[in-house]
């Protein structure tokens, strides 16, 4: 029973695999072979991509949920802490934007983990990197928008994260907004708990894997859906470049738009995303969209005010600010270059 | 012994709380779980991911939920501590 996770781990990889190829044909041989379902009308056309697009995202969602769980077992807050304590002010805000990523992370401990940072003496600005970058590029947000868009749309989203975070983390430095902080973050002198490090092995690892699968999963799976239904009907009965007039390139005021209107929308990667892919298909222009998407997923209203407990109201503002300009900046960037 | 469950209200913060409660049932020891859900309190502990556990104010474990199993030990493990 050493071995337990392993061996699991890997039979359940080879009916992944088997499940996630022959998904088409058997996905197609329902709709027209069963359902004797006409292609090429709407009907069809939404059916499909629902019925498609439905379980091979919930498919890319549970091995890279999985693969993640295991790389995240080799990373914690208090490691990450270490790195970048001491650290000088750019080269701290590019690390904390990095490990952000891979730093375990949930906007309910945003609080614990500020003033853990603020103690060790870490500058505001680098804490604020690795709070922007932790949401706004997880792992959620990578698979759909590899399952739905591939591997460049990802690529431009996880650099375009990073530089927001970078870059906003940079700017809050600059601006010098400790006198923004409340004042018993700096009075509290905590007590650093003496744990030490657990030892894991490989097998204990592959369990976090399958831990973080059923929690994540069971999460989200129904916002999954959602958010393919709705992606499915736009697919299927919305017309050809209906979109481009609103979230095309052309109008100038379209990417303001989207972020004003993203900010205090929230919602997780999984419900946003497919609907996001439905808007892209329908004309509109991605650098608009990735704005949208970003201000969605990244500024959330529920983590600003859980950090409104450590902050001043005029940081809030300061902080949701510069990162709302970030992501307008990169908005109009990728609409100049794309 | 006092035992608190570290944690503003997340769903882990609650099934910490559950097992813990389970845990001392199990072994039957003399034992007050508590809920801490003010974020100043949790703040205190150093932790810097919730649901944290405290035995008779010694943070054992944080950032994850253990097993009722491990809460046993854990349990167990400061028991053995306080006594020798």
């Amino acid at each position: 029973m050493k071995f337990k996770s392993l061996g699991l781990a890997a039979l359940l990889l080879a009916v992944w695999l088997v499940l996630y190829v022959f998904l088409l044909s058997a996905v197609d041989g329902l709709v027209y072979g069963v359902l004797h379902l006409e292609p090429g009308t709407r009907l069809t056309s939404a059916l499909h991509f629902f019925l498609y697009e439905a379980p091979k995202v919930l498919l890319l969602l549970t091995i890279v949920v999985f693969g993640v769980g295991i790389v995240r077992s080799y990373f914690s807050p208090e490691k990450t802490r270490k790195i970048l304590e001491n650290k000088p002010i750019l080269l701290g805000n590019i690390l904390a934007s990095m490990l952000g990523i891979v730093t375990p992370f949930c906007s309910c401990s945003a609080v614990p983990l500020f003033i853990g940072f603020v103690e060790a003496g870490i500058p505001l600005g680098v804490t604020f990197s690795f709070l922007i970058a932790a949401p706004t590029i997880n792992e959620i947000a990578v698979v759909l928008l590899f399952g739905l868009f591939g591997w460049k749309v990802t690529f431009l989203y996880v650099s375009m994260g990073l530089a927001v975070a970078i870059l906003a983390g940079f700017v809050i430095n600059k601006l010098k907004v400790e006198r923004y902080v409340e004042d018993w973050v700096f009075t509290i002198r905590s007590q650093p708990p003496e744990m030490q490090e657990e030892q894991f092995r490989l097998d204990d690892r592959v369990g976090f894997g399958f831990t973080q699968v059923r929690e994540i999963v069971s999460r989200v799976w129904l916002y999954v859906l959602l958010g393919i239904a709705v992606g499915a009907a736009i697919h299927g009965y919305v017309p050809e470049n209906f979109m481009a007039s609103f979230m095309g390139k052309s109008a100038w005021w379209a990417v303001p738009a989207s972020v004003l209107i993203g900010v205090p929308l929230y919602s997780n990667a999984a419900g946003i995303i497919p609907i996001v892919h439905a808007l892209l298909e329908k004309g509109a222009s991605l650098g608009t969209t990735l704005a949208f998407m970003m201000s969605v997923i990244g500024l959330s209203l529920p983590e600003t005010i859980i950090l409104r407990k450590v902050l001043k109201l005029p940081l809030i503002f300061i902080f949701v600010g510069v990162v709302a300009t970030g992501i307008l900046l990169v908005g109009y960037f990728f609409n100049a270059i794309m | 012994m006092t035992i608190k469950v570290l944690g503003p209200g997340c769903t882990n913060c609650k099934s910490l709380e559950k097992r813990t409660q389970e845990a001392v049932a199990i072994l039957g020891v003399h034992a007050t779980v508590e809920k801490v859900e003010d974020i100043m309190h949790i703040a205190a502990y150093g932790i810097l991911r919730t649901p944290g556990l405290v035995i008779d104010e010694k943070v054992v474990s944080s950032g994850r939920v253990p097993t009722v199993e491990e809460i046993k030990e854990l349990i167990l493990g400061q028991t053995a501590r306080a006594s020798s």
